[in-house]
């Protein structure tokens, strides 16, 4: 798995590629926790490059949406790759995530 | 003629990429479409990280034995074998999705890889045996 983090003026946009399996999953939670530990709590998940999500990375996501809207900020998922958004559908978490087509779009979005 | 493949790997979370190797080789060599070999591929991943995280733990160490067997019908059967904790099905509560609901507090996400198991795979059965631990079969039946 690889994550990046961009620091845009009131949003961050994390984008993360590979897999995202149990043993990788702890470290997504970490990176997306850090942001939220300073407050960036606007975050954006560009998922484009995803080519495994298990439930222990559906896990993470959940659990950073529920920081993000407890800081009164919020989660947002950006180009997910084809299988991220069958995992989402299969879940049924597709629509417990706002879904955008497009980065800037989902930048624009708050 | 049936064939058939094993893997023996560490029960840790490290292994998960060996073992996703594994399998997407065997459904593919089985003749399974993409779809199919994400779905196997997605279906062991999830039975072997509850291996690790529950059956072993971190007080635990052993292996995970897998046994691929195609038949001569084309389906896949997938036995998983741990010697860590009994594992049983039943306690595993449901994920708790509400697709709708905008409280994420009540929202339960446990128990998604079992979920996923069933959704994916055809069979899925669980077995404990106080000599040989736990035994997972899972089958995708060749689509016809």
């Amino acid at each position: 798995m690889q994550i990046s983090s961009r620091e845009l003026k009131r949003v961050n946009v994390v984008t993360v590629g590979g897999r995202v399996d149990s043993a990788a999953a702890p470290d997504l939670e970490k990176s997306l926790q850090s942001l939220l530990d300073d407050h960036r709590n606007q975050l954006v998940l560009e998922l484009a490059d995803v080519e495994y999500m298990s439930s222990a990375g559906l896990r993470a996501l959940v659990s950073a949406l529920k920081a993000a809207k407890k800081g009164g900020g919020d989660l947002v998922i950006a180009r997910p790759s084809t299988r991220v958004r069958e995992v989402l559908d299969l879940a049924g978490l597709t629509s417990v995530f706002t879904v955008y087509d497009d980065v800037v779009e989902a930048v624009g979005s708050f | 003629m049936a064939t058939e493949r094993t893997l023996i790997v560490p029960g840790r979370f490290e292994s998960l990429a060996a073992i996703s190797d594994f399998i997407t080789q065997a459904a593919r060599d089985a003749g399974f479409g993409d779809d199919d070999v994400f779905h196997i591929q997605m279906a062991v991943d999830e039975a072997c990280s509850n291996v690790v995280e529950h059956a072993y733990g971190s007080d635990r160490r052993g292996d995970i034995n897998l046994r691929c067997r195609i038949d001569n019908g084309g389906d896949l059967q997938v036995e998983i074998r741990d010697r860590g904790r009994p594992f049983d099905p039943d306690q595993v509560p449901l994920p708790l999705i509400e697709p709708d609901s905008a409280d994420l507090d009540a929202m339960r996400v446990g128990g998604l890889g079992l979920f996923f198991m069933r959704k994916l795979m055809d069979e899925v059965t669980f077995e404990f045996d106080a000599e040989s631990g736990n035994c997972l079969i899972m089958v995708k039946r060749r689509p016809k």
